[in-house]
């Protein structure tokens, strides 16, 4: 009895010691993004509130708490409340398979990447329940805009996970990430390249973020999905798509940049070791790029997102499938073999991207077919 | 069975992507546009019924309010109107600094245009970025008139004062070191010339940095590549004047085709689309603004060689300078009956037009030979745009009708009225 205590509040610490963190990083992710926005924007960004801005996310805090939470008429007054649980849960729950270390792991379960899948794809609920519970068009609309979203990205984004499924040959995420110990040459980004860029691209879909942000797209749906939220709860949806971006970023730093572990060789002092401190460096820079496209990119129509994503998304990461299972029938352990490919692979990309002639070339300006022709017009005419 | 139908979503007045006060009410298969119905009339104010209760002076500044972002192009063709009425020219160099200004406001107004219409397609950067070049525009407009926003600077007769021999600088703050001091004054030493010829100098560079994140970039060609497409004829049917003709390839432009002011003289070239897409009039409007750079070259270079008076000396219709009008009794009593009374136009009806930056501005005027106007009728360009929406946006997506919105440039100033 006594025993069974303990473990208990020893996992509820542990809970704790991985969620109180997380949380802060929600929090200083926020500001974090606003700074770096706005000094791409040419301007500050906040810096008003504490020393240099850093006490912000704590000031929007408490504002959002004490702000009235209203409820539409007609809304559904259950569902309206449970949608903001049904999609920040999930997004927590995620991070208890999350290693953070060698074997700094909450559950270290052997189908850690099945529970990851599972977890990310229930998030998508908590977004058509408060479009649907809302009783508003555009929340409607943008509830049914990101459900068809996040399920087509999730397909390219399974298939990814397949790839490192394939080349680890275990759905532990812990061996995942010991099976590509060592330094940068041993991850899977190299071996697995397209299904890393798929992989991040579809995150960024899946965590609606700029450019695929159609579910809230502010200048054509308001807010999407949570245009009624007020206070709380509006303010549980936002720690939601932050949790979730920084899970997509940690999960891709896990799954294709090795973990915890450092870039530099082992034999290396210091920055040779492995630890927490990498996967949150690698991390961050995953963030800083969800940040830098928000920053930079339009938004893509509703029709084009689908199209990236059934028409090239998933067909690379089909095709990428494919090749490596031939390469584990020849090999058992393919990683030279898919690296050679993958080095190909850039080779190729790269080659089409400056080609003076081909479709997709950057030569290929737009003018071609587009030309302002300048015209002179005779005056007085 | 339930019946399915369409149903009807209320796009605005309370949008972020209406451009103001914009009530779309579109009928919607899904995403797919059936039917857009603009309702317009939330910003009326009565303008052309105002100007016919005031002496024809005090109306120029309901012209600055009524295409907002491009204000002085909204008073010029007020002031023409007059002008034509009262038979009279302005000095050449009125008439330059007048160029000068039209061509300052089409920047100004294109940047708000290029800000607004990136940003409802999403792209944030581009509208911080034209801001921070349309904030030296407003110091342009205040340097000059006084005030950033709604100058009333042109006057019929020429403009209300010279430019300043010197330009404005800021001040010592606190909150500013000594060096970004420096820094911001740099191009603040000299004269308005100065600063505008050092604007004009460093924009192609500014356009090419917005162009750099938007011409060849792939999401903002699938946004704009083959929306809205009209036709030549079927853009001069629906009225379209402006970058909206322009880019379905009618090389239409009243600075070429009736020279108002002094642009016969100035060398400039009109940018012409082909296609008649949202991308089209992009690439049109951009290419105005480098177009519009050359000019204001061209009206800086004239300006400085040529000095002299820039109001008609006819003290019926302009005002006196103050220090003569604590001498002379003459101009103490034209002054007076001024700012008083105001001036009488003969009887009859003129109609002037200019290139607005959004198009065909044109005002009609009628003078029962009083010293208010009988009526005034203000041509919108905006307005006509406005009403091609359903048309233009029939069959696409929701997504579209806000890149729509974008591409028209609509200011609902000028709409309502």
């Amino acid at each position: 009895m006594m025993e069974g205590l303990g473990v208990l509040i020893w996992t509820l610490v542990k809970i704790l010691a991985v969620l109180l963190p997380l949380l802060g990083c929600v929090a200083y992710l926020t500001l974090a993004e606003r700074k770096v926005l706005g000094y791409m924007h040419a301007r500050i960004g906040p810096n008003q509130v504490g020393p240099k801005g850093l006490l912000q996310p704590i000031a929007d805090a408490v504002k959002l708490m004490f702000k009235e939470l209203i409820l539409p008429s007609d809304a559904n007054k259950f569902l309206f409340v449970l949608a903001p649980v049904l999609s920040i849960a999930p997004a927590l729950v995620a991070w208890s398979v999350i290693p953070f270390g060698d074997g700094l792991v909450l559950a270290d379960i052997n189908a850690g990447l099945l529970f990851l899948l599972a977890m990310t794809s229930i998030g998508v609920y908590g977004v058509i329940i408060a479009g649907w519970a809302s009783n508003s068009k555009y929340a409607l609309l943008g509830a049914i805009r990101s459900a068809a979203q996040i399920i087509s990205y999730e397909l390219a984004m399974g298939f990814c996970l397949v790839g490192v499924l394939m080349m680890s040959k275990s759905l532990n995420i812990s061996d995942i990430v010991q099976n590509q110990a060592g330094h940068a040459g041993n991850w899977y980004w190299l071996p697995l390249f397209p299904l890393f860029i798929t992989y991040f691209i579809s995150g960024v879909a899946e965590t609606n973020r700029a450019p695929f942000d159609v579910a809230e797209g502010e200048s054509e749906i308001v807010a999407g999905f949570h245009v009624e939220y007020s206070g709380m709860g509006f303010a549980v949806f936002f720690l939601a798509e932050y949790a979730n971006m920084i899970l997509i970023s940690a999960l891709c730093a896990i799954m294709f940049l090795g973990g915890w572990y450092s870039p530099f060789p082992e034999t290396w002092d210091y920055i040779g070791a492995g630890g927490v401190h990498w996967l949150a460096i690698k991390t961050s820079i995953l963030l800083f790029f969800m940040i830098w496209f928000r920053a930079s990119f339009p938004r893509y129509r509703y029709d084009q997102i689908m199209r990236l994503g059934w028409k090239i998304l998933i067909p690379v990461t089909l095709v990428w499938i494919f090749v490596m299972g031939f390469a584990i029938a020849i090999n058992k352990s393919p990683a030279l073999e898919m690296t050679v490919l993958a080095i190909l692979f850039i080779v190729g990309l790269i080659s089409v991207i400056i080609s003076p002639k081909g479709k997709f070339g950057i030569a290929n300006r737009h003018y071609a077919n587009h030309s302002t022709a300048t015209v002179e017009q005779e005056q007085g005419k | 069975m339930p019946e399915i139908k369409n149903y009807s979503i209320n796009f605005g007045p309370q949008h972020p992507a209406a451009h103001g006060v914009l009530r779309l009410i579109l009928e919607m298969d899904g995403e797919v546009i059936e039917k857009a119905d603009p309702h317009i009339g939330l910003l009326h104010r009565g303008t052309e019924k105002l100007a016919e209760s005031k002496p024809y002076n005090q109306s120029i500044g309901y012209m600055d309010r009524l295409d907002y972002v491009s204000m002085m192009s909204n008073e010029h063709g007020y002031v023409l109107a007059i002008e034509k009425l009262l038979g009279i020219a302005p000095p050449k160099r009125a008439q330059y600094i007048r160029v000068l200004f039209d061509e300052l406001t089409r920047i100004r107004n294109h940047l708000m245009w290029i800000g607004a219409h990136a940003l409802d397609c999403g792209a944030m950067a581009v509208f911080l970025y034209a801001f921070r070049e349309r904030e030296e525009l407003m110091d342009m407009y205040e340097a000059v008139s006084g005030a950033r926003m709604h100058a009333t600077y042109y006057r019929p007769g020429g403009v209300y004062r010279d430019l300043p021999e010197k330009m404005p600088q800021y001040d010592k703050s606190k909150y500013r070191s000594k060096s970004r001091l420096k820094k911001i004054n740099k191009n603040r030493q000299g004269g308005l010339l100065d600063f505008i010829e050092d604007f004009a100098i460093r924009f192609p560079g500014l356009i090419d940095e917005y162009e750099t994140l938007l011409t060849d970039n792939r999401i903002w060609k699938q946004r704009t590549v083959g929306i809205g497409v009209v036709d030549a004829d079927r853009a001069k049917a629906l009225g379209f004047t402006g970058p909206m003709l322009r880019g379905s390839g009618v090389a239409w432009d009243l600075r070429k085709t009736q020279p108002y002011e002094v642009y016969d003289e100035l060398d400039f070239q009109i940018p012409v689309g082909k296609s008649g897409d949202c991308y089209d009039r992009y690439l049109v409007r951009v290419n105005e603004m480098r177009e519009s750079t050359k000019i204001i070259r061209q009206c800086i270079d004239w300006l400085r060689q040529n000095p002299g008076p820039v109001m008609v000396e006819d003290h019926k219709i302009a005002p006196p300078s103050r220090v003569d009008m604590k001498e002379s009794m003459e101009a103490m009593i034209h002054h007076f009956k001024l700012f008083s009374e105001g001036y009488t136009v003969p009887e009859g009806e003129a109609y002037a037009a200019i290139e607005h930056p959004k198009g065909e501005f044109g005002v009609y005027m009628i003078s029962d030979g009083a010293n208010k106007p009988f009526r005034v009728k203000i041509r919108p360009p905006g307005f006509v745009h406005l009403s091609a929406m359903d048309e233009m946006s029939k069959g696409h997506m929701l997504a579209d009708v806000v890149a729509l919105i974008g591409t028209m440039d609509v200011v609902f100033g000028e709409i309502d009225r």
